[in-house]
């Protein structure tokens, strides 16, 4: 078994380069941000992802959540490392320091989520939907609520959770039918809510749940969905935990993976309903939901990067160390390690390069949100919130299936043995196989981005960025040997992706079911060049510094051929994939449904 | 009472040392270094004890480089007060850091010195001996428990077929072992509040210590390669195998 190891030279790498940690050091709010204080937290933080958290994964996967009569019992050791994680302030980073967070930004933030996630992704579920809660609590909440409910939610003595799907409603939650009747200064609350991801556990003294439900006038569809609290204890004047509201959890989910996240299923009111508290105006709780749901969309996607992390280094130490056949053309003398194997390495390389291309792409979309976020310039700000909203779709649907493959290629580097339980490759991929579905689709990632992203808009972010990517084309070509062929490669990859978007932007219109039919071949197709886009820049990043004495030579060298490995290996997927985006609808849609 | 603790910045533990190619050390560039695990115990101890009330203020050295103020920052993240740093370029061996911690001993005037037993880079285990022989303090060396009684302190060493107890006068220094606490996870606040504490870097020459090396490392070289096992016929030929050619017993 391997033990995690935070990757933080490629992080601190990702952070400055690509997140742009000077240009968010500068934001307003974030002058204590610098690259000591960003090692420091990242080092202590690796310390507690690989000594805490990593060893309860197997454990917690093996045993998984536990129901008995409504109780739900988290795996063992669990309880405890999550009063040593948010005893350690975790919890607390990105959150408001007004509740006793320490306002630190997403560049920082998202780094921390792909370690707790590497180490243990059912574990990191509960505090990243606390988070959830609490952003959406910042931006829409009241200030009773405020203060009710956020000092807790930051320290993490509660958690909280996000309550939207239920039996006849999935994707689309227009078809919500929780009711919730006002009474007083409060509302009764009567309903089922399914997938409820730590809905109930014993891990802290209350949890306190975002609900989307309707109210008895509410108009039908998307617009009459209102979004409320419901603690599982109602809260005393002194802030403390008191009565049990109605809520119960009726069963938990047998599941692929994640076995240590319970998923519950949560019943509201079969007594007196539950007691729910109204988030902002009536009617807008999809709206609300949304705000944070594309945060959460870009946590999902970090996911993905963590569990192809991990999965690489699991296979890495397993290609290092098992005994296999002599290298190819050796007839005799001794065996070798599988890593020396031509076939093995290509694997590993895969893994390796697409997982950074992945964290490139991820924590610059990072950067984006503080400085969309934090910027002084209400136009710098709209031009960064435009990209990101662009990218976000992207990092969530392209990360998460390439995770995936990733986890997929980590049992298989493992041969028989990955198909066998102990040796703990596979549950990687059961892990992972969630990320491409939970807070959306891939089907629903790659609508968003060909809808709201790039059809409504005529494409101008989405061409803005590709003529971004332009911009290195000159400096690959001056850059000799061995960029000649990364060169080519980058320029047909770059060039493909505009041809796949100006495709789109000409069908979306006025046959969106044509465009929607390779709605995820283009965010494919988007996610493997601005990948490339991030390599390329990397990879002359590398050649400069590599040409300086006193640099990190074994990093940098490695960081070369990666990016090397990743522009003419994997982009040329690229050109493919826009073929597919420009002349495979048709042929998607052409044989009808009863002919199935 | 006023505790000083000292810390070295070392090669993280976790990582695989390399031998230089010309033999002249270990390869320490863009190696991820680390607060030597033993001084780690040593700040945890003097955190516990200000915890319990027993100590008023720490103050943190260390001798080395200018990356080595990251160290201190991380004890300071642990719990200590303030940080001195002794900056160094080259090779500082023990004497010199006995010296040093010596002339600061003399400014600071605290109760009590507590100082890995050794580092596990070099494992000289020397300097705390040295520091006490220095100052004409008492000393434990491999301590595993501590408890302060006001001008004395009631410490466990770990000695050779088993613990000894010990009284002895204040102040003194004490050296950590192993056993002696299980240090602490830095908390998140904690980084952001070390940020702000004081930090000060003094020169040697400021201390009046001259740290040029005293010993001249002749070669470093990695341990010879483990070679394949042989089987035995009997316990006879183990025991002639023991004694004659591994000479260890």
């Amino acid at each position: 078994m391997s033990t995690y190891t935070a990757p933080l030279k490629d992080m601190q790498f990702a952070i400055a380069e690509f997140a742009g940690l000077d240009s968010v050091a500068a934001l307003p709010g974030c002058g204590d941000v610098n690259a000591e204080l960003v090692e420091a937290i990242l080092t202590e933080a690796g310390k507690f992802a690989q000594c805490v958290l990593d060893p309860l994964n197997r454990s917690g996967d093996k045993q998984g959540a536990q129901w008995r009569d409504g109780v739900v019992s988290a795996p063992d050791g669990f309880k405890d490392a999550y009063a040593q994680f948010v005893g350690a302030g975790w919890n607390g980073l990105g959150a408001s320091t007004a509740y006793g967070g320490q306002g630190l930004p997403h560049i920082v933030a998202m780094p921390l989520q792909e370690m707790w996630n590497s180490a243990n992704m059912a574990f990191c579920l509960c505090p990243m939907l606390t988070t959830g809660v609490q952003e959406a609590l910042m931006h829409h909440g009241s200030p009773v609520l405020l203060d009710t409910y956020m000092s807790k939610l930051v320290s993490g003595e509660w958690t909280g959770t996000m309550n939207l799907t239920e039996p006849q409603a999935g994707s689309d939650l227009s078809a919500v039918r929780t009711r919730a009747v006002p009474e007083g200064d409060h509302y009764r609350i009567h309903g089922t809510k399914i997938f409820i991801t730590w809905g109930e556990h014993d891990m802290t003294s209350n949890i306190v749940h975002l609900l989307l439900a309707r109210l008895p006038d509410a108009p039908e569809g998307v617009k009459g969905i209102s979004l409320f609290v419901v603690p599982k204890f109602m809260v005393n004047a002194d802030g403390s935990p008191g009565a049990r509201n109605d809520i119960r959890c009726v069963s938990i989910e047998h599941k692929m993976g994640i076995h240590g996240s319970p998923t519950c299923v949560l019943t509201y009111g079969d007594g007196p309903g539950a007691v729910g508290y109204l988030v902002g105006e009536p009617n807008r709780g999809l709206e609300y939901m949304f705000t944070m749901m594309n945060h959460a969309r870009l946590g999902v996607g970090m996911e993905g990067i963590a569990i192809a992390e991990r999965a690489y280094q699991h296979a890495l130490e397993y290609a290092k160390t098992r005994v296999q056949g002599r290298a190819i053309g050796q007839h005799s003398g001794d065996r070798v390690t599988i890593i020396h194997h031509p076939d093995v390495r290509r694997m590993l390389m895969t893994m390796k390069a697409q997982t950074e291309a992945m964290r490139a792409l991820g924590y610059y979309a990072a950067g984006e949100l503080d400085r969309a976020k934090r910027h002084p310039d209400a136009q710098a700000r709209a031009g960064h919130q435009a990209r990101l909203d662009l990218l976000t779709p992207v990092v969530k649907g392209w990360c998460t299936e390439v995770a995936v493959e990733i986890a997929s290629t980590g049992v298989q580097i493992h041969g028989g043995m990955g198909f066998i339980e102990e040796t703990g490759a596979a549950q990687y991929l059961r892990d992972a196989r969630i990320s491409t579905i939970y807070e959306g689709t891939t089907g629903i990632q790659a609508n968003d981005l060909i809808g709201r992203k790039v059809g409504a808009e005529k494409g101008a972010t989405a061409l803005a960025l590709i003529d971004e990517m332009r911009g290195i084309d000159a400096a690959l070509a001056a850059a000799g040997e061995p960029f000649a062929g990364m060169h080519r490669s980058y320029v047909q990859a770059v060039h493909a992706l505009e041809a796949g978007t100006r495709w789109l932007v000409e069908h979306y219109r006025q046959k969106p079911e044509i465009a929607a039919a390779v709605a995820v071949p283009y965010l494919k197709l988007f996610g493997t060049v601005a990948g490339g886009w991030l390599m390329a820049r990397a990879a002359l990043i590398a050649r400069e510094r590599l040409s300086a004495p006193g640099t990190d030579r074994e990093f940098l060298e490695a960081k070369l051929a990666t990016a090397r490995f990743y522009l003419e290996h994997l982009l040329p997927q690229a050109v493919a994939l826009s073929q597919t985006v420009t002349s495979g609808a048709a042929s998607t849609l052409a044989l009808d449904p009863a002919a199935f | 009472m006023k505790v000083l603790v000292t810390v070295k910045r070392v090669i993280d533990p976790y990582v695989k040392v390399r031998v230089k190619s010309d033999g002249t050390g270990v390869e320490t560039a863009n190696v991820k270094m680390a607060m030597n695990p033993f001084c780690e115990i040593a700040v945890e101890q003097a955190v516990r004890m200000k915890e319990a009330g027993i100590v008023t203020e720490i103050v943190v050295v260390s001798v080395g480089t200018q990356q080595s103020q990251e160290t201190l920052r991380t004890a300071m993240a642990m719990g200590a007060d303030r940080g001195i740093l002794v900056e160094v370029a080259g090779e500082v061996q023990p004497l010199a850091v006995a010296k040093l911690v010596k002339a600061i001993v003399d400014k600071e005037q605290p109760k009590l010195v507590i100082m890995g037993k050794q580092a596990i880079d070099d494992d000289s285990n020397q300097a705390g001996q040295m520091t006490a022989a220095l100052l004409g303090w008492p000393q434990s060396a491999f301590t595993s428990a501590i408890a302060v009684n006001g001008d004395t302190a009631d410490v466990t060493r770990e000695i050779d077929g088993g613990l000894e107890k010990l009284t002895i006068k204040l102040p003194a220094v004490v050296t950590t072992d192993l056993r002696l606490n299980e240090p602490r996870y830095v908390t998140l606040p904690n980084i952001m509040k070390a940020k702000k504490k004081p930090l000060e870097v003094l020169k040697p020459e400021a201390l009046g210590v001259d740290v040029t090396p005293r010993l001249k490392t002749v070669k470093v070289e990695e341990p010879a390669k483990r070679s394949a096992g042989v089987k035995v016929a009997d316990v006879q030929e183990l025991v002639a195998k023991l004694k004659n050619e591994a000479r260890v017993i």
